[in-house]
């Protein structure tokens, strides 16, 4: 290609990444094709989420069971006081949220060592990224019943390689009191995304510069200084959204706790609240009004995590 | 320096017994017979290895439907889905208009919902609609819900590629259609494939609107069936079983990360981290 055509490809060539004149004609037809092209995605995404909240927003107003729908009546917030005053709601949410904090905490150190081990590996690197990958990929009811498997009193192995640590005995059932039933929850919901977590640390890791890490190794900083001052601040896009994403979905935990407990000994959580009302005991006035609940509590959790962490999603990801 | 990679290989043999102990298990159990589990049996390999479990369910025509209904709700779901996100993305990537911004949050706060949140009125609607207990039913919410992530990864895909190429080739003598098909779709072509899998993966895996919008074999996939794969005695659940169906569903799941590993990861860390 000659130097003459090269110059004309880049003027006629689409300015991407500035904003350009709505003035112009092709900046409208631009404008009209962009909009068109985005169209169905928005529509089908509004369909499943916008409307259907809708809706939930006004059902949670009536009192309202499937089984009787004629009986339907206006009872206004009445669904919300009646949840808000029930220590059922509370100590479901309390498990939700305990859930939610230990495992994104031990995610986080787990997810970040593994991080810092592929990161630094040099060999059977694809070997690695396959095993990591599987139990990202196997799903959620296998993982529950793999770890329920796991504890059985009769067919784990927890119990006879484990004797030896003081809380375990060749007998202990695990699904027979609320802190073990939580403890092998949360094992499972852990094992399971850890390997997303350090996949997602692992690319911040990578886009440290090589030469600031050099340039404080030469100024004499420690391995633990290097680690607190250059590379933890320096990975806070990366570290945020994994603490996001990862807590958002704690938080709406469901499958282990429908598999391994059926909510016994305590361990129901926000989810399997809103499930039972809707789905079991058909009350959709008040499912609806602890889903709203439910989707609000995601709401703030998201607002106070993203301020938390000062980033802007846009900015981080070069957007804007 | 002979510190760092003792470290360095000790944890390598750490992630690799965390990632792959737990699916030796159950790969395990799944050849033990079911005298053996009723009896209780904590050792690790089963005393008599049998493959009597992988007749059973592969026998189960409850299993072998939901096998069915899985695959082609996810296939269906995935096509759909990449198709929307692609348009989509194309037109974040590569043209300015009015909110796009605004497309981008939308995805991003879907991507936060809880799903949970939609099972009342959607259970309600479809219901309204017809659409309870069918295919549909579960492929318009899994769409919806992996658009979000399809969008973000090939967003962040498409606009590393070089647009100007194709006018480059334009230039040089191709018409618009040759220059689009041979040179950006090529380019392009890994990135969609890679959202492809990603969507796949949630919709395989989906389980609460599974159970919540279904009642029959006739649209239930295999994580809801599993979960009502109790047998005859509630109180002694048929391990072997559950462990075979177990493996059955993870087969594919590891076919593709064996096969495609390098392009997830990609995907999985391009749309959330990538700058």
């Amino acid at each position: 290609m000659s130097a003459t055509a090269r110059e004309e490809v880049r003027k006629t060539a689409p300015k991407t990444g500035q904003r350009s004149g709505p003035a112009t004609e092709r900046g409208a037809a631009e404008e009209r094709l962009g909009r068109r092209l985005v169209l169905p995605a928005v529509a089908i995404m509004l369909l499943v989420t916008a409307w259907p909240m809708l809706r939930a927003l006004y059902l949670s107003l009536f009192r309202y069971r499937l089984t009787t729908p004629d009986d339907r009546s206006f009872v206004f917030l009445g669904n919300y006081g009646t949840i808000l005053s029930d220590p059922l709601f509370w100590r479901d949410t309390w498990n939700t949220v305990l859930i939610m904090v230990v495992t994104v905490g031990v995610e986080l150190v787990v997810g970040f060592a593994f991080a810092m081990v592929m990161h630094r590996i040099i060999f059977a690197r694809g070997l690695m990224r396959t095993s990591i990958l599987i139990p990202y990929g196997i799903i959620t009811v296998v993982s529950a019943f793999a770890w329920q498997f796991t504890f059985s009193i009769n067919n784990g192995y927890i119990n006879s390689w484990f004797d030896w640590l003081p809380f375990i005995d060749p007998d202990t059932n695990w699904f027979g009191d609320h802190w073990h039933a939580m403890t092998a929850i949360m094992v499972s919901e852990i094992w399971k995304t850890t390997p997303f977590m350090s996949l997602l640390l692992l690319a911040g890791l990578s886009q440290v510069s090589e030469d600031m890490l050099e340039a404080a190794k030469v100024d004499g900083a420690t391995w633990w200084q290097r680690l607190w001052k250059v590379i933890l601040p320096n990975m806070r896009a990366a570290i945020m959204v994994a603490v996001l994403f990862r807590a958002l979905d704690a938080f709406r935990i469901f499958d282990n706790i429908f598999v391994m407990t059926r909510g016994a000994q305590n361990t129901e959580s926000s989810s399997f609240l809103t499930y039972r009302q809707v789905i079991e005991q058909m009350q959709l006035g008040m499912g609806s009004a602890l889903s709203v609940l439910l989707f609000l509590t995601v709401l703030l959790l998201a607002y106070l995590i993203v301020k938390a962490f000062k980033v802007d999603l846009a900015q981080a990801r070069g957007e804007v | 320096m002979r510190r760092n990679v003792l470290g360095t290989w000790s944890g390598f043999v750490l992630i690799m017994v965390w990632c792959l102990l737990p699916v030796a298990f159950i790969v395990s159990l799944s050849f033990k017979s079911a005298d053996e589990t009723t009896a209780g049996s904590p050792q690790f390999f089963p005393n008599e290895w049998t493959i009597q479990n992988y007749k059973d369910i592969l026998d189960n025509p409850d299993f072998t439907r939901a096998l069915l209904n899985s695959a082609g709700i996810a296939l269906t779901a995935t096509v759909l889905s990449v198709v929307l996100a692609t348009l989509a993305a194309y037109a974040i990537a590569r043209l300015e208009f009015r909110g796009k911004r605004a497309v981008l949050s939308l995805a991003l706060a879907i991507a936060m919902f809880p799903v949970v949140s939609l099972v009342g009125p959607l259970f309600d609607m479809w219901r309204t609609f017809g659409l309870f207990n069918t295919w549909p039913g579960l492929v318009v919410p899994y769409m919806s819900f992996t658009l979000p992530l399809s969008i973000w990864t090939l967003s962040a895909f498409f606009r590393e590629i070089p647009w100007e190429m194709e006018q480059a080739a334009q230039v040089d003598g191709a018409t618009a259609w040759q220059a689009f098909r041979k040179v950006i779709v090529p380019l392009a072509a890994p990135g969609v494939f890679t959202a492809a899998i990603l969507t796949f993966f949630f919709a395989w895996n989906e389980f609460v609107l599974a159970i919540s919008l279904t009642s029959t074999t006739a649209s239930r996939t295999v994580p809801a069936q599993m979960s009502y794969f109790v047998g005859a005695d509630p109180f002694n659940p048929p391990y072997s079983q559950l462990a075979t169906a177990s493996v059955v569903v993870t087969v594919p799941v590891v076919i593709i990360v064996l096969l495609f590993q390098r392009k997830i990861v990609a995907g999985l860390t391009s749309g959330a981290v990538k700058g």
